[in-house]
């Protein structure tokens, strides 16, 4: 499980930087897309991976017992999809307004602020 | 019940965005962002005050007890930082009044503003990881919106660029924050200082250091991650580069002093020669890349960056002194920069352009505003008695006590060719005779509340430069406190160490 979790997010993060490194604007939002979303996976694994375990207590115990899985990454996880879908959506509408205004979808076309 | 106070410069910037989200007429507006910014200071100088006699203050949110729970903790650093912030804030709000369009004004800007304030102070105070990072967001989509309103070609452009390598440097930090709870199984900042402690080791550590490095220092515009402020700070309206110049660079910078003073404390030595040398490629680029620059705020966005170099450099010699230096330059800086951005606007509303091939003749035109830009140019460029000389001596004085004596040398080039930029917008704007082309552009009346913030800044600046001892004073104070990690533990944790 830890093995193919590893591949998962190495994966996610190679496609994410290949796409951010392509000259498409609307590539490169799909690639910073992959890229937080294998960071999620990172933050999701943080906790440790135990299958079958929830973190909750026995109706005769006061306290959590025995390997339980830690239930704050995701919760952390939770708020970072949340944000990350915020960000995305506001980065498809920039990129809307970029292009009506450009016509361009080519990031080589946006070097008028750079000198 | 006096911790409560430590919310506030939150709180008030956020109810103040709420308010202007409801009441939407500009000038409803106008006077919640104006009393919300008072109360911000206010509260901001009663918790420097309160922090200046107890050296912490601890908010422990929703009352869970220190690890569980979310902290806001105001120690002397971040206290001074919320302050600064603040009055920064009133100041560039008044200067917006003005400033910024009808259309603007009608497109939120008002509670854009709000909520900027809001997540830097957020960044600032919180004593939580992964708490920082929801401030760094906030903080992000409050500028992120600010930089692209209005839609200008150019806006959009530089927007652009912005966003993108924003979201991947807040992708690394939480990279960054989830090694770092899988290594020590905490999120509370003064909790992981103390598990990293007994855990000299590791290579997360160092892992995290770097991803953290790179994070911030995309956020801090370090060398080589600087490429996007000078290409996007020039685009927005003048009062929104001025607030970004004077406040966001500035919260990576804190965010790397908290970071590798709290955390990496114990295994600093791995990160001082990458943090020297990358100080030194930050001062050189970014000074270099001004001197080729021809327009006003593109000027002064490289100087942005090399100025974050000299900050970088007190945190990388890490004694009592360059630290205390450091927390003194980024005052100055804060106050310089911010009235160097709204003195360069007030040029570009009088003439209609930035460029300085094609201003001249302002020191005939108006005086006093030459002698306005004067204060703050040559603060920056470390001519005594102001501010920026003593911010620069400190940290020279710093580095030739601990004998490395090459990052003074370069600390003194670079603070001469900053001063070479300075002269060159002086000599070129205000000195020179006014080229013929603009003599038609019509002059734009009642600029006063546009001088008025640029005045208080350069009041702020010359304070600074004759009387910094006072400030000077609690800048030590603040790096004794840095350099003392277990203090920091000690208030949040409540324990003994």
């Amino acid at each position: 499980m830890n093995t193919l979790i590893a591949i998962v997010i190495g994966a996610l993060a190679a496609g994410g930087v290949y796409c951010l490194l392509r000259r498409s604007l609307m590539k490169l939002i799909i690639g910073i897309a992959l890229l937080s979303q294998s960071v999620n996976l990172i933050v999701f694994s943080a906790g440790g991976l135990k299958p079958a375990s929830p973190p909750i207590i026995e109706s005769d115990q006061q306290i959590l017992q025995g390997n339980y899985a830690d239930p704050l990454p995701q919760a952390l996880v939770l708020t970072a999809i949340v944000i990350g879908f915020g960000l995305i959506a506001f980065s498809l509408a920039l990129i809307h307004q970029t292009y009506r205004a450009t016509g361009h979808d080519d990031i080589q076309s946006l070097k008028n602020t750079d000198t | 019940m006096m911790n409560n106070l430590v919310i506030l410069p939150i709180f008030v910037p956020f109810i103040c965005a709420v308010l202007c989200l409801i009441f939407r007429s500009t000038n409803a507006q106008r006077f919640l962002s104006l009393s919300g910014g008072v109360g911000a200071t206010l509260a901001a100088g009663l918790l420097l005050q309160i922090v200046h006699q107890e050296n912490h203050l601890v908010l422990h949110l929703g009352g869970w007890s220190a690890p569980f729970g979310i902290v806001l903790v105001a120690d002397l650093f971040s206290s001074i930082m919320v302050l600064i912030s603040s009055i920064m804030g009133i100041l560039v709000t008044v200067y917006s009044l003005r400033d910024i369009d009808e259309r603007r004004k009608k497109l939120y800007y008002f509670p854009l503003f709000n909520f900027l304030i809001m997540g830097v102070n957020g960044a600032f105070l919180t004593g939580d990881i992964f708490n920082l990072y929801v401030w760094f967001e906030v903080m992000l989509i409050a500028s992120f919106v600010l930089l692209a309103l209005g839609g200008e070609r150019r806006q959009l452009e530089g927007a652009f660029k912005y966003v993108a390598i924003n979201l991947v440097s807040s992708a690394l930090f939480l990279a960054g924050a989830g090694l770092l709870y899988a290594k020590v199984g905490t999120l509370n900042m003064a909790d992981i200082a103390l598990k990293l402690s007994d855990q000299p080791d590791s290579i997360l550590i160092n892992s995290t250091a770097t991803l953290f490095l790179i994070a911030f220092g995309v956020k801090a515009a370090l060398f080589p991650f600087f490429f996007w402020l000078p290409a996007s700070y020039h685009t927005p309206p003048t009062a929104v580069s001025a607030i970004f110049a004077g406040l966001l660079t500035k919260v990576g910078v804190y965010a790397l002093i908290r970071s590798f003073t709290l955390f990496f404390n114990e295994n600093f030595a791995v990160a001082q020669d990458l943090l020297l040398g990358l100080a030194a490629l930050t001062m050189i680029t970014g000074v270099l890349g001004a001197a080729a620059k021809y327009d006003i705020r593109k000027i002064l966005s490289f100087h942005i960056v090399s100025q974050i170099g000299y900050m970088i450099m007190g945190l990388a010699l890490h004694t009592s002194l360059a630290l205390a230096a450091t927390v003194f330059y980024i005052i100055h800086h804060i106050i310089v920069k911010t009235n160097l951005f709204l003195i360069g606007g007030i040029v570009e509303k009088l003439k209609g352009t930035g460029d300085l091939s094609k201003l001249g003749g302002l020191y005939k035109a108006l005086p006093w505003l030459a002698v306005l830009f004067f204060i703050p140019a040559f603060s920056l460029g470390g001519i005594p008695p102001l501010s920026g000389f003593w911010a620069k001596f400190g940290l020279i004085k710093a580095s030739l006590e601990i004998e490395t004596y090459w990052i003074a040398g370069i600390a003194l080039v670079v603070g001469i060719m900053t001063l070479f930029s300075m002269t060159k917008i002086w000599v070129e704007a205000f000195w020179k005779k006014e080229p013929q082309a603009l003599l038609n552009h019509k002059t734009q009346k009642n600029l006063k509340l546009l001088y008025a913030p640029a005045i208080i800044m350069a009041a702020m600046t010359i304070y600074l430069g004759l009387f910094g001892q006072s400030v000077f004073g609690l800048a030590e104070r603040t790096a004794e406190q840095l350099l003392n990690p277990s203090l920091y533990i000690e208030a949040v944790l409540e324990i003994e160490l």
